[in-house]
């Protein structure tokens, strides 16, 4: 089960001769994700990885019936490379990309509202199902199976609670990784709920950082909606405003998106929110009563 | 990546947005000719003198050595010379400059465009920016110019207006007309602003910026719309497509040790804090950074290794945190993922070894795969390292070294 991606996705990759996109795509085959082949535009009828490589993402469809895309592409030609998965009536688009025009997401994003899809990114390490699909560049043996779901725009934080939970005794169904951009395709708000709607999800955990309001809006729905128990951590207390800390949209730009503001209000929505770091996987024991 | 008046101006110029025009000065001498080509090119008999830095608040701001504002009018061209002089050279101190003050190596000679006339001046605000939450561009306005914005919508929100753009069309006729109308414009005002509001969007858009921000735009006596001020933010992942854009960078505006690290692919924030950071991620070393604040210490960088953390880059990282005096203890926080911990375990041992000795203690944590592998290799190297496998305990090992 878990949410977005599972074995039965068949799953294809933008970009996969490239040196990223052969590297991640041949780690992820041997997680065991069902790849059923690539784009590289002008390729089309080669093999790659013992997988066939299409020109389009329309050819690559309707060859494999791929319901699921991972995007590999440089970032100038990024956007296009999301628009292209979703006229092609891929259902989950994945966006590894780093360094997209903002400019371009805007109208990417805009574009994709058509179409019966869900974007995950861009700027993000992606989704992975414990046990079943990895569509994204993290570390699968991280990722131990079991009953609780990751919400993050993080990459390597997101493993470092996946590991905390690993030895805290319990387990992961999915971590999503929602990219750390100003534009995204889909918000901490949607990614919960996302969990909160699987089965077999216990508990979530809330990873998020300085700048805009994801966590704010989502912490908000949980207090409404929620119906399982959400740990939270807000990277960059110590951050000064108005610098960008790695991930474009990482800026404090006013009172409201300071870790303090975002995790006070997450506070007041019955999130249990730790201040440290380490004690991720702890709290999560903890508060599903779990002893670690 | 921030613009200075001066250039954010010419930028708007190519698009069609009407401006307060100048010159920029770079030596006092050559001060007074510019002033007289400007009056030819404009008629303006008094000039304003304007320190060209990447900081708000200039004219209320203070130069150290002389005392001078750093936006001053000349009342004629006699007084151009000794105006300038006040501001070129000198270090300008403003509300945004954190209590340093920053070197003006230009200023922008302008043109009065406050002079009387039909009507009376009016002073409004505007901005283009991206609304996050919704994923589009937006234009706020008010009719609260001059003023700084944060004031005004803490005092009086109802005076800021926001239009949304929708991207699949851009900005429409409709849109500029009930802007121009908000801000209570009519006849040739009216329309100027109009043109002024659809040139200024398409600026945005052609120049892939982040941010605008023209406070004030004037409406002056012989109802023209200008751009007085300009702040412009370019959005550093299109720089690819303007490389014309791209060489306005000013390096001197920026922290030195920050321009090298970005010139080797370091990701380098430089902060005030005693102990530093080299880490994995950008998410991993925002909160490293919040670790070694509730260990007891500050942090004084913000550093993304990225994903090859190999001796080369760790060498580069090493020389880049020790040009901080104030640094007292480096913590290295790596999360091996693809990335193996031993090969940058190793990566730790030579780039220190390369570098003979650093003077203050390291705390290696190495998490992922091969971390036990790693700490051993650490643990045996015989340098004043300390290792760690979990993220409480670096925080324990880091709490140990400041006490």
């Amino acid at each position: 089960m878990g949410v977005l991606v599972s074995k039965d996705s068949r799953v294809i990759v933008q970009g996969f001769t490239g040196s990223e996109g052969t590297f991640h795509a041949s780690q992820m085959i041997e997680y065991g994700t069902n790849v059923v082949g690539g784009v590289t535009p002008g390729k089309g009828g080669s093999t790659h990885l013992d997988k066939p490589v299409f020109n389009t993402v329309v050819d690559a469809v309707n060859a494999t019936k791929a319901d699921v895309s991972i995007i590999f592409v440089p970032p100038a030609f990024a956007a296009d490379a999301i628009m292209e998965a979703a006229n092609a009536g891929i259902k989950v688009i994945v966006c590894i990309t780093e360094g997209i025009p903002v400019n371009d997401m805007v109208k990417a994003k805009e574009y994709i509202k058509g179409y019966d899809t869900r974007l995950i990114g861009p700027n993000c390490p992606g989704v992975i199902t414990a046990g079943e699909a990895k569509v994204g560049i993290m570390p699968g043996f991280v990722f131990k199976k079991g009953k609780i779901g990751i919400v993050s725009k993080s990459g390597t934080l997101t493993y470092e609670a996946a590991d905390q939970v690993a030895k805290a005794g319990l387990g992961i169904t999915t971590a999503i990784g929602i990219g750390g951009d100003p534009i995204i395709g889909t918000t901490t708000k949607e990614a919960v709920e996302l969990l909160m709607n699987d089965p077999e999800t216990e508990g979530i955990i809330m990873i998020g950082e300085i700048g805009g309001n994801l966590e704010a809006i989502a912490a908000r729905w949980i207090k409404e909606n929620g119906t399982k128990p959400v740990v939270g951590f807000i990277a960059g207390e110590t951050a000064p405003a108005g610098r960008t800390m790695g991930h474009a949209g990482a800026i404090v730009g006013g009172h409201d998106d300071t870790a303090q503001a975002k995790k006070r209000i997450m506070r007041e929505c019955g999130i249990h929110v730790v201040d440290s770091p380490a004690e991720i996987g702890k709290k999560m024991a903890e508060v599903i009563g779990v002893l670690a | 990546m921030n613009l200075h008046e001066y250039q954010g101006k010419s930028i708007l110029t190519k698009y069609g947005v009407a401006i307060q025009r100048g010159v920029v000065v770079e030596k006092v001498e050559d001060a007074v000719a510019a002033a007289k080509k400007l009056t030819e090119e404009t008629g303006t008999s008094w000039y304003v003198v304007k320190a060209q830095i990447h900081a708000g608040g200039r004219g209320k701001g203070l130069v150290a050595e002389t005392g001078s504002n750093g936006v001053v009018l000349a009342k004629g061209i006699d007084h151009v010379e000794e105006k300038v002089k006040g501001i070129l050279g000198g270090h300008l101190e403003t509300a945004q400059t954190n209590g340093k003050g920053k070197l003006v190596s230009k200023v922008l000679l302008a043109e009065d465009v406050y002079y009387p006339g039909e009507s009376e001046v009016s002073e409004f605000y505007m901005s283009v920016l991206l609304d996050r939450e919704k994923g589009r561009n937006v234009i706020m306005y008010s009719t609260e110019g001059g003023m700084d914005i944060e004031t005004v919508s803490e005092n009086t929100p109802h005076l800021i207006f926001k239009e949304e753009i929708d991207p699949k069309v851009g900005i429409q006729g409709f849109q500029a007309r009930k802007i121009a109308f908000n801000l209570g414009l009519s006849g040739e005002a009216f329309k100027q602003m109009t043109k002024f509001v659809v040139n200024l969007y398409s600026a945005y858009e052609g120049c892939d910026a982040a941010m605008f921000e023209i406070n004030p735009v004037l409406k002056t006596s012989d109802n023209k719309i200008i751009a007085v001020d300009a702040k412009v933010t370019l959005d550093g992942n299109s720089l690819f497509r303007h490389p014309d854009y791209a060489a306005m960078r000013d390096f001197t505006e920026e922290d030195p040790t920050e321009v090298e690290a970005d010139a080797a692919g370091l990701n380098f924030v430089k902060l005030d804090g005693n102990v530093a950071c080299m880490v994995n991620g950008a998410g991993l070393a925002m909160a490293t950074m919040d670790i070694i604040k509730l260990s007891g210490g500050n942090p004084a960088n913000f550093l993304d290794v990225g994903g090859t953390a190999n001796a080369e880059r760790v060498e580069k990282a090493f020389h880049i945190i020790l040009k901080d005096p104030n640094v007292k203890a480096i913590l290295i926080n790596i999360f091996g993922g693809i990335v193996r911990c031993d090969r940058v375990a190793q990566g730790v041992v030579d780039a220190y070894k390369n570098m003979g000795s650093i003077p203050v203690p390291i705390i290696v944590r190495l998490q992922g795969t091969n971390a036990v592998e790693a700490k051993k290799l650490i643990d045996e190297s015989g340098l004043n390292v300390h290792s760690a496998v979990l993220l409480q305990e670096a925080s324990d090992k880091v709490k140990a070294v400041l006490a």
